[in-house]
């Protein structure tokens, strides 16, 4: 994934709260994946038409925190969701 | 306090145009008369959501063979559960998957039984449904559904595994799902004629290692092995009572779907008892939750809370116990028999029992008492 990648969540994934855990889960076809809170925040992000990029601004305002290293850190986890396919670009 | 479960198998009939000889249904066939109405189904979904299921699987039988699947999945998707539709896909058309989509449903996931039409058509007892699947599959992807593409895989297909997963890629999955038969009900009748070689598993795997690594990020493959040659026995449902629960067409709540046939049990029905209740309290769902049931080797076992004993229903298909450690450990006293097993089928032939209502399978293995304890 590149700066410039608008990555979305797959076909067939859903976020959900999950009340009777009181956490939040990515559901899928036979899996699921609960993202720690650093995770569920980027894939809030996932609107669809943000790049990596744009992603990487807001939350580099949000905390005041150095933007390419958040980059970097996100550019990590999208690729290792694309790989279990829970993104997409 | 039990922790929640995180699905639910519904098995909304056990009505089906296959006749796959390998069918996870009981060989007792429930009757159409006796299927749970579509208002007490609209109950069950709701208090599975409420309980803590995330996921329901919509499956059979052929679960489109009910004339209200439309009404099931709109239940199911209200409640918010992720609705997956387990499929035959031979009886579904363009205008009525559309409007499953339409009530919300997630994921269909669709079986096949070869890639190579003939054999698959002789497989599932139908003629005609390999090019009805296929041409349900891409109804599935035009309509905007993910797609899993489930192949059960033994002795008579297993050599075309590669040409399951081209079918997979082609057909637009995202998932396959490579199962290898699991012998109980109609399989243990039929496990002559479906056990794979070893040279055969050894092939399937490393096809499945090697796919998996060339369709990264395009293609999931769940693999699901044959505990025959294995050593140590599956973790079957995650622990009995641990994570899913079944409810049968007749609406029997069961730890898992082949639990049905296990004798000496009082499963509660969904008739009269909530999920909550059988869930937490009953009897059936106790009796082989943790490891305080556990006998010997599984008791103080270091992977006792890791496969949980194996399968109860392998252990009393095999055994005739349904408490016995599941004789896929090798450290079960009747590991022997999975072996006789394997000398039988190789000098077996390929004629199937088909899963047919009313048929009881004439070739059942018989139970084989315990060696004594060394």
């Amino acid at each position: 994934m590149s700066p410039e990648s608008i990555p979305k969540l797959a076909r067939g994934m859903k976020l959900r709260e999950d009340k009777a855990r009181a956490q939040w889960v990515v559901l899928g076809p036979e899996r699921m994946f609960v993202p720690d809170e650093i995770a569920l925040e980027v894939i809030r992000l996932l609107d669809g038409t943000s790049s990596l990029a744009a992603i990487a601004d807001t939350l580099a305002a949000r905390y005041s925190a150095p933007r390419e290293e958040i980059l970097a850190d996100i550019t990590t986890m999208l690729d290792d969701l694309a790989a279990k396919g829970v993104v997409t670009t | 306090m039990t922790a929640p479960p995180l699905a639910l198998l519904a098995e909304l009939t056990h009505r089906c145009p296959l006749r796959c000889p390998y069918c996870s249904n009981p060989t007792a066939l429930t009757r159409p008369g006796e299927e749970l109405d579509t208002a007490t189904w609209s109950r069950i979904f709701a208090e599975a959501a409420d309980l803590g299921c995330l996921q329901i699987h919509l499956s059979g039988g052929e679960p489109t063979a009910r004339r209200d699947i439309l009404d099931l999945v709109r239940a199911a998707s209200e409640a918010g559960l992720y609705t997956n539709l387990i499929t035959s896909g031979v009886l579904l058309n363009g205008t009525r998957l559309d409007a499953l989509a339409e009530a919300g449903l997630d994921h269909v996931q669709l079986s096949i039984q070869d890639a190579e039409p003939t054999s698959a058509d002789r497989i599932g007892g139908y003629r005609g449904g390999h090019a009805k699947k296929l041409a349900f599959a891409h109804l599935v992807t035009e309509a905007g559904l993910p797609l899993t593409l489930n192949a059960v895989v033994h002795r008579q297909n297993l050599d075309r595994l590669p040409a399951m997963i081209d079918l997979a890629l082609a057909l637009g999955a995202g998932r396959l799902e490579v199962a290898h038969v699991q012998y109980y009900g109609w399989a243990l009748a039929n496990r002559d004629a479906l056990m794979p070689t070893r040279a055969q598993l050894d092939a399937a795997t490393a096809t499945v290692e090697a796919a998996r690594a060339t369709h990264r990020g395009r293609l999931v493959i769940d693999y699901v092995v044959p505990d025959y040659y294995a050593t140590r026995p599956k973790s079957c449902m995650g622990g009995w009572g641990q994570r899913f629960l079944a409810v049968s067409p007749a609406g029997r709540i069961l730890p898992c779907h082949a639990a049905e046939s296990l004798p000496g049990f009082d499963f509660p029905n969904a008739r009269t008892t909530t999920l909550r209740a059988a869930w937490d309290t009953s009897e059936a769902f106790n009796r082989f939750r943790g490891t305080g049931w556990m006998p010997e080797p599984c008791q103080g076992c270091a992977r006792a809370e890791q496969d949980w004993g194996g399968c109860r229903c392998q252990a009393f298909a095999l055994t005739g116990d349904a408490a016995a450690t599941d004789p896929a450990c090798s450290l079960s006293p009747h590991h022997a028999l999975l072996a006789l097993a394997l000398e039988a089928s190789d000098r077996a032939g390929e004629a199937f029992t088909y899963r047919e209502p009313g048929r009881e399978p004439g070739r059942l293995p018989q139970p084989v008492p315990a060696p004594p304890l060394a």
